[in-house]
């Protein structure tokens, strides 16, 4: 009998703590409204200089009644998937643009049409690849932030080591870059010791295909167009820059040394030519290794016209969002020119403390990215890195995003999956693309009807 | 007419049913099932329940809109699993789990054994030992696939520096870019967790009983027939075990694989199709592509897969296995 009265006591126990949590997790605002934010909480998130600005600036827009759930961690879709499930979806996310046209597809988020209309937001500052790229069948789903634009960062010491112009260590003459990767490259004793130029794939495969004039899928992202003669040849060529280091396993074994996020990095350490890459690697090599020499160069189509690619954050408001109007001020003042601009400033000020090199806040609002240049930006007396932003804030001009599409996942799959076919030696590229364009198209079909 | 009176009065053997029910006028059958009730109800919620869910979407177009419940489920039929047929990366990833599984069961068998009568002969040194080789076996499998890259770099890797240092060896493998070296640095790394397969073998050695050896070893018997005779008959309900259960594992692969070619220890996109094993093929669909129904029909397939696997596994080596007391 005692036995059953301890047990009964233990349910009872437990039945409390549990109503307690319950009713102690449970929002329960008087006058205050919450805005529950989801995917700001890590990266550009909380901690950070730059995130810390801009909330502070959407924070102060937003007037004192406001209160702010912004858990750690990043934007992860298993998570979403379970909030979505139970029907506990945040007010607003931070989520890499190119989810967005999987999630409108899917019902998954709110069309932004009456939010910029409500606020009178003005589509116009944001570059237009940034917004394409959030753009689903006409409507705008995400307000866009931060862009990273990808140019090609070249190492001087090496290139005169190597007695290589740096003129030649270019795209727009792939003759020249071939040779050039030749000289420029290492090996000793059958293991690559320099990589002379890394064309970055499977990754910037789609600024390779641009490169060669094609795309990887249409306008609408319902025809993929991964086995077009541009394609093809773009795979063929970037190959065979890899090819000449002795081949793809040699290559990746050489290349899985380095470390970009440190004081002893491919650049400080010469063991790179060159290689495109993305836009806050300035700012990583600034804090590491600020008196690196760098030169930093357009990735150009034939006949020398820069061309970059385009991929970045931006906020998105989901289905069943609670407050959904609170959001949409929210993604409003968080991409707003004043609040880069006070990003911007506040950054300069901790890099002049720190006396390290300022190397810009790169957006995808055109007026923000205008203001901070002519009138935030200070070089530093940092030649390098000064050349650099001057040439990042050029680049979005030429740049372009890869179409949205309801299959984009599957779209980056398959071609993803034929490049690394062909450096396995496995497939040629035409045999590789062949198989991904059946891939990809099939995925695309699939989801034509949503 | 007697005889049938004394029938119709005399309680018949119980019945199973019977049987059963009358335990439970017993204070002890109550407490015994209360104590299982917490697993039974786990397991009926978060195991049963998910997996009769999963075949239900199986058979529907379940994915991110229905999770949302922005559109209705529809039935689709057998459409998920005719799908099966038609996808390419099914064989493919079906042929890498099981090529992984039939390189490291035997290879962590064998090591786990090897290291076990190793263990049993050096005497209370073992035990310092048994821990430090139980110590991989409690890392985190994330940092294991991150050490496969540093172990088995093809040109700066320990591994072939320790190849290259034997006089015939000029160039190890390219263990994690060439697709036919892949598995096996897989294979070899999933040694490294041998600790608890050893435990298990430990102690199987430790209770065969010495007589037998003694009686072994006034007959003649060599030591390899001691081993053959003796100890593996004697130790063959621990090798069927283990061999069970490292066999679905192995089928079940996941977090390693995962985090050295598809998550963070993947420097680029470089995702390698040698190392695309079923269960993260599974969880690209689902959590990637958000083919949720699909996902479920694949899960179901390789239900079954592994399921017919350990059947054959025990039909096959059940005969082996000496159980002592057992009547055979």
């Amino acid at each position: 009998m005692r036995l059953w009265k301890l047990g009964s006591l233990v349910v009872v126990a437990s039945l409390a703590v549990v109503v307690a949590a319950s009713i102690a997790s449970a929002r329960v605002e008087q006058g205050a409204r919450t805005l529950d934010i989801y995917g700001f909480g890590s990266g550009f998130g909380r901690g950070d200089d730059v995130a810390n600005s801009l909330t502070a600036h959407a924070q102060r827009q937003l007037g004192a009644n406001v209160e702010y759930d912004n858990p750690r961690g990043g934007f992860n879709d298993q998570a979403f998937l379970t909030m979505l499930a139970s029907r506990n979806v945040p007010d607003v996310m931070w989520v890499d643009r190119p989810r967005i046209a999987t999630y409108a597809a899917r019902g998954a988020l709110q069309p932004l049409t009456s939010c910029i209309r409500r606020e009178r937001i003005n589509l116009r500052q944001y570059r237009k690849a940034a917004l394409r790229e959030v753009t689903y069948r006409g409507q705008v789903y995400a307000l866009p932030a931060f862009t990273n634009q990808i140019t090609i960062l070249v190492n001087p010491t090496v290139a005169r080591q190597a007695r290589v112009n740096i003129n030649d260590i270019g795209t727009a003459n792939l003759r020249k870059l071939q040779r050039a990767n030749r000289r420029l490259l290492q090996t000793d004793g059958g293991r690559v010791t320099r990589i002379g130029f890394d064309p970055k794939i499977p990754e910037f495969f789609p600024l390779w295909v641009k490169r060669f004039g094609g795309n990887i899928v249409s306008r609408n992202g319902m025809r993929a167009q991964l086995n077009s003669r541009q394609a093809i040849a773009a795979l063929t060529y970037t190959h065979g820059l890899i090819r000449a280091h002795g081949g793809w396993d040699r290559f990746k074994a050489f290349r899985d040394t380095h470390n970009w996020f440190g004081r002893t990095n491919p650049i400080s350490e010469n063991t790179i030519g060159a290689t495109p890459f993305e836009s806050f690697i300035y700012n990583v090599i600034a804090n590491n290794t600020p008196t690196a020499p760098l030169v930093p160069k357009y990735f150009q189509r034939r006949g020398g016209r820069p061309i970059t690619m385009f991929s970045g954050n931006g906020w998105a408001i989901p289905r069943g969002a609670r407050d959904p109007d609170l959001a949409c001020k929210w993604a409003k003042h968080m991409t707003s020119v004043p609040a880069w601009v006070s990003a911007a400033r506040n950054r300069l000020e901790i890099r002049r403390r720190q006396n390290e090199a300022f190397t810009g806040l790169y957006t995808a609002n055109v007026r923000a990215d205008n203001f901070i240049l002519r009138r935030v930006y200070d070089p530093m007396g940092r030649p390098q890195f000064n050349r650099a932003v001057r040439l990042l804030y050029n680049a979005p001009r030429y740049a372009f995003a890869v179409p949205p599409s309801p299959a984009s996942f599957e779209l980056r799959q398959a071609y993803i999956d034929a490049i690394n076919r062909v450096l396995a030696g496995q497939q040629t590229p035409r045999q590789a693309l062949n198989q991904a364009q059946r891939e990809a198209q099939a995925a695309i079909n699939r989801n034509r009807r949503r | 007419m007697a005889t049938t009176a004394v029938n119709a009065t005399r309680p018949g053997p119980p019945t199973r049913a019977r049987a059963w029910f009358s335990r439970f006028r017993e204070r002890e059958t109550w407490f015994a099932y209360a104590f299982i009730l917490p697993w039974a109800f786990g397991f009926v919620v978060l195991t049963a329940g998910p997996m009769i869910a999963s075949f239900y979407f199986s058979l529907t177009n379940y994915g991110v809109e229905q999770i949302g419940g922005f559109a209705e489920t529809e039935y689709v039929g057998a459409e998920n699993y005719s799908r099966l047929l038609d996808d390419g990366k099914i064989p493919l990833a079906l042929k890498n789990t099981f090529i992984y599984t039939g390189m490291m069961v035997p290879a962590t068998m064998v090591v786990a054994l090897a290291l076990a009568s190793i263990l049993l002969r050096i005497g209370r040194a073992g035990d310092f030992f048994r821990t430090v080789f139980y110590l991989p076996q409690i890392t985190p499998p994330v940092a294991v696939g991150i050490l496969i890259l540093v172990l088995f770099n093809g040109s700066y890797g320990v591994v072939n520096r320790a190849l290259e240092a034997l006089p015939f060896i000029e160039q190890g493998p390219f263990w994690t870019t060439d697709p036919s070296w892949i598995k096996p640095s897989l294979a070899i790394m999933s040694v490294w967790a041998v600790g608890g397969t050893m435990v298990i073998y430990l102690a199987a050695l430790r209770g065969v009983p010495q007589h037998l050896y003694e009686a072994a070893a006034m007959d003649g018997a060599s030591a390899f027939r001691r081993f053959k005779d003796v100890t593996l008959p004697m130790i063959s309900p621990a090798l069927f075990f283990t061999f069970i259960i490292l066999t679905i594992a192995g089928l079940n692969t996941f977090t390693e694989v995962y985090t050295a070619y598809f998550g963070a220890g993947s420097t680029g996109a470089e995702e390698p199709e040698a190392a695309l094993m079923y269960a993260i093929y599974l969880f690209r669909q689902a959590f990637q592509f958000f083919n949720m129904g699909y996902a479920a029909a694949m899960a179901w397939l390789f239900f079954v897969i592994v399921m017919a696997v350990t059947l054959l596994n025990i039909l096959g080596t059940r005969r082996f296995v000496f159980y002592q007391g057992a009547q055979r």
